[in-house]
């Protein structure tokens, strides 16, 4: 999933957003489990397009109602980076019906939260309540869904734009590394490649998007045809479906949305860089392109990047942190979305150490994969974790990753909502055959971004070509 | 990809079934919301209790939706017990527990948690030390077997404590790079005093670090992880019964002891308020805490104050965010908490402020912290403030560790269990008037420490212009600065 990149709203406590990235980011299980994963629901699609996805779960008085509408940074256009993400802002700042502040103090005073997020490939809206708020909840979508732009004014968009640049430098430009992946992504991807920007965009382009833009990309994308629609909860689809009807029903079908398919990525060399930042410790991120989510190798990769980094066991771990203490910390990850996918391993050295010591070791453990594998007992390890977070994932019914947004993202992906436990079953299958042969085409044998991030003044430190490698 | 068809098909046939029932798009009335049916009356789980022989208290709540189980120890081996001279040292402790444990090396306890898709983990808060677990069903008794030897076990061998040691060194040494956790230390220190339990770095100074070693884990160890001193919570797929047999069996054993009791502490007395700065040059943002003292969790005003904090700076929809970012923009979020814990923990305003309008953000907040007292909450605003705070409380049950959440703070803090059954009564009855009250009892904007985590060369000007206070300039410790 796109975890690694998704863009909040707001609101969520770092607590929040650390449980939500780490549901979104690990994949939801079965040998742990008696049964096999189920989560049943029922559809029906409006004469407008707009599809809906009803899900009973009746053990906690509460309903959700999930929106995804299917656009993303990826169909910004060339100077309007950030935008959709922008938009997703507007989206909470009132409708023709609702005045604007409206849509919160309304949620709030029947007991509801929301939130949204915005990834390369999606727009998600929530909101969570007591089962008694589902009409207020279907009254406020739908008046954003159909009366956004007569609300929409230039002092708003301002205004938002004021809020978001601020999400860029507290989550970005004020964290340490915060700006590495946007970094990685403009070296991974060539320049007409929509992967090539990060989800936040760029303050210039932030100051470039206009009220013209807002009217352009609601009409496009904003639309019935182009959303899909899951409540769930203590809710029956006998009590949903009137009230969809009639709060969705008259709005109007948009135009069908063509996408012209991404250029062919390709790395025909390993590519060097080093970014200077107000750091301690460098950091050396090494990125590799793959495939995009559910393709063939894609849990395979997951896999792979867990045998890697995942835990205290894992083998960099093992290595950079226990061992040889050279690091203060290793991850390694598949991040796979809609069209594309990249792997990527990140370090960070401990004082009085450099990029190249951290390279080498991440080179030795890649290089020993590929020709040896793990270990039958690595891949099961990794498999039964794989599977308590699917597990864990069937607790919760709302919110950032809980199983009305799974049933959205299964059904965008894959056009199968209850998809739960043939995701898992993807990486149930797994052998360490497979582990080895991913580690050598896709890591030993293919080139990457090498992007190190030293403490201002101290190039020296940075991982070199040839130096390690 | 491809539906099924068969489901596709079974999913048209039950909908063929229903009425009819859309009204043509016109007739919707938009003018206004719609009128809402009663709210769902809360069903909070059902706790069953057992004490065992040796003291151990355990409660049990029984959640059979999903087949997974989530323990919670919580021992009385916080970081209010860390040593004057050693702070740091009950995190510490709680994390080395890890590093090996009965038979089990670090990595080797690592291996099988991970193995039975246990998630293990070890830490100390403020007023107790955890050591949780979360594990599906099946694999709960060797999960429970790994728990026990991690807790009642560990060996704290010199070569992992040497080990931890140098990597959070290196841990602290990062903390210079995060404005966020840097304000959050420096404030504690700031407003408790380094001597208080609440104002030292629960993960130690680069100083308290270096001092680590086995002898005083050891000794921290055996004085404060007893069966006496501790509390076990179970939720999930168990019964009473099953969860009794399971823990009597591993943890039974574990013998009793006396532990110090846990410390009190006086207050110090609230400086006027000041302006403390702490230098971050290049900062794009300024990291904003205003506060002091506020209360401890055994509070009678507990309610009233929910409902306060609420309206103040818990919601979106909150004064303070409300303002410095729906209104102003100057932010991406502001918000507000009363931490209360054992002693008075406290209460903090918070926002990341671009730097520009760190001067103008001050001034907002002031207002509104200024505003709570001086004017009466209307109606509709604290009527808003309740419903958010009643009508949520259903979803805090709905997932074992939301449960095990809301059920630890009953046992950490020695409340009923039976407290959410009057949870909501409570809520509904507090008034305008109390509000206002507490608002005045307990913010005192005379004696509030300002504390501002920023580029000095770009703010401080701005700062002195407040006349909000004299401006001290402080290190990431709260420290005076050199």
């Amino acid at each position: 999933m796109k975890a690694a990149v998704t863009v909040w709203r707001s609101g969520a406590t770092a607590a929040g957003i650390a449980l939500a990235v780490l549901l979104l980011a690990a994949v939801p299980p079965t040998r742990l489990a008696a049964q096999a994963l189920r989560v049943p629901y029922q559809t029906f699609t409006l004469p407008n397009g707009l599809k809906v996805i009803v899900h009973e779960d009746h053990s906690v008085p509460i309903v959700t109602v999930n929106t995804w509408y299917h656009v993303g940074s990826s169909d910004e256009r060339p100077g309007r980076t950030g935008f959709a993400h922008l938009f997703e802002h507007l989206m909470f700042m009132g409708s023709e019906h609702v005045p604007t502040g409206q849509f919160d103090q309304l949620l709030e005073a029947a007991g509801g939260d929301n939130n949204g997020s915005t990834t390369e490939d999606r727009t998600n809206y929530w909101e969570n309540g007591p089962s008694s708020s589902l009409e207020l909840m279907l009254y406020l979508d739908s008046d954003r869904m159909g009366f956004l732009l007569p609300e929409i004014t230039p002092p708003k968009v301002d205004l938002q734009r004021g809020v978001v640049q601020n999400e860029r430098r507290q989550s970005y430009e004020n964290q340490p590394y915060g700006l590495a992946q946007e970094n990685i992504l403009q070296r991974l991807y060539p320049a007409d490649h929509t992967y090539h920007w990060p989800v936040i965009g760029s303050m210039v382009d932030l100051n470039a998007a206009s009220i013209e833009d807002v009217q352009q990309f609601s009409r496009t994308y904003y639309t019935p045809s182009n959303a899909t629609m899951v409540v769930a909860g203590d809710v029956t689809l006998r009590q949903v479906r009137p009230l969809v009807e009639r709060y969705f029903g008259g709005l109007a079908r948009g135009p069908a949305v063509t996408r012209t398919p991404p250029p062919a990525v390709s790395l025909p060399a390993d590519v060097y860089a080093t970014l200077e930042d107000r750091v301690q410790l460098p950091r050396v991120y090494d990125t590799w392109h793959t495939v995009k989510g559910f393709a063939p190798d894609d849990a395979g990769l997951e896999v792979l990047g867990d045998i890697l980094a995942e835990g205290k066991a894992s083998r960099l771990y093992k290595r950079l942190v226990y061992e040889l203490q050279i690091a203060t910390q290793v991850a390694a990850f598949q991040d796979a979305g809609r069209i594309d996918g990249k792997f990527e391993i990140f370090a960070t050295a401990r004082p009085g150490h450099d990029l190249n010591e951290l390279a080498r070791v991440i080179d030795e453990e890649v290089r020993s994969l590929a020709e040896s594998g793990p270990t039958p007992r690595e891949v099961e390890r990794v498999q039964n974790s794989i599977e308590a977070g699917f597990l864990g994932r069937m607790e919760r019914v709302g919110s950032f990753g809980g199983k009305a947004d799974q049933l959205n993202y299964y059904d965008y992906l894959v056009g199968t909502p209850d998809y739960f436990q043939r995701d898992l079953d993807r990486f149930r299958r797994v052998r360490p055959a497979d582990v080895q042969r991913l580690a050598r085409d896709y890591l030993l044998r293919a080139h990457r971004v090498v992007l190190s991030v030293v403490p201002a003044g101290h190039t020296e430190l940075a991982a070199t070509e040839g130096a390690s490698r | 990809m491809i539906a099924p068809r068969s489901r596709l098909l079974v999913t048209a046939a039950l909908l063929a079934a229903l009425p009819s029932a859309a009204l043509p798009a016109q007739e919707v009335d938009r003018s206004h919301p719609p009128t809402l049916p009663p709210p769902p009356t809360l069903r909070v789980p059902a706790v069953e209790t057992a004490t065992l022989p040796n003291g151990l208290e355990l409660a049990v709540i029984e959640m059979h939706k999903v087949p997974v189980v989530d323990v919670t120890l919580l021992v009385g081996a916080g970081t209010v017990s860390d040593p004057d001279d050693l702070p740091g040292l009950a995190t510490f402790t709680a994390n080395m527990l890890q590093q090996g444990a009965g038979s089990r090396g670090a990595l080797d306890i690592a291996d099988e948690a991970a193995y039975l898709g246990a998630s293990l983990n070890t830490g100390a808060g403020f007023d107790a030390a955890t050591a949780s677990l979360h594990v599906p069903k099946r694999r709960l008794g060797p999960a429970l077997d790994l728990l026990a030897d991690v807790v009642l076990r560990p060996t704290f061998p010199d070569t992992e404590i040497a080990r931890q040691r140098d990597l959070r060194r290196a841990q602290i040494l990062q903390q210079r790079d995060q404005p966020v956790a840097m304000a959050n230390v420096a404030f504690a220190a700031i407003v408790f005093g380094a001597t208080h339990p609440y104002g030292r770095p629960a993960s130690g100074t680069e100083t308290s670090t270096a001092a680590l070693n086995r002898d005083r884990v050891l000794q921290f160890y055996q004085a404060y992880y007893r069966p006496n001193t501790t509390r076990m919570l179970v939720v999930g797929d168990v019964t009473l019964n099953e969860a009794k047999r399971l823990v009597a069996a591993r943890f039974g054993g574990w013998a009793r002891g006396e532990a110090p009791p846990p410390p009190t502490a006086s207050a110090p007395a609230a400086a006027a308020r000041s302006i403390y700065l702490v230098d971050k040059p290049g900062a794009a943002q300024s990291v904003v805490r205003i506060g002091q003292i506020g209360v401890s969790r055994a509070t009678p005003d507990f309610f009233a104050l929910e409902v306060l904090n609420t309206i103040l700076g818990g919601s979106f929809t909150s004064r303070l965010n409300q303002n410095l970012r729906e209104t102003h923009g100057y932010t991406y979020g502001a918000n507000s908490q009363f931490a209360m814990r054992r002693l008075a923990g406290p209460f903090v305003a918070s926002a990341s402020i671009v730097t520009a309008k760190t001067d103008s953000a001050l001034i907002e907040f002031m207002r509104e912290l200024r505003r709570i007292r001086d004017e009466a909450v209307p109606q509709a605003e604290l009527a808003k403030a309740k419903a958010y705070i009643s009508l949520g409380l259903p979803a805090e049950f709905e997932t074992t560790q939301g449960a095990a959440r809301q059920f630890s703070n009953l046992l950490l803090y020695d409340l009923p269990l039976d407290y959410y059954g009057t949870y909501i009564p409570r809520i509904n009855a507090v008034t305008a008037a109390d509000v206002q009250r507490v608002a005045r009892q307990y913010l005192d904007p005379d004696h509030f420490a300002i504390v501002v985590v920023g580029d000095r060369s770009k703010i401080e000007a701005g700062l002195q212009a407040l006349h909000e206070g004299p401006i001290a300039y402080r290190d990431m410790w709260g420290q005076i600065a050199p």
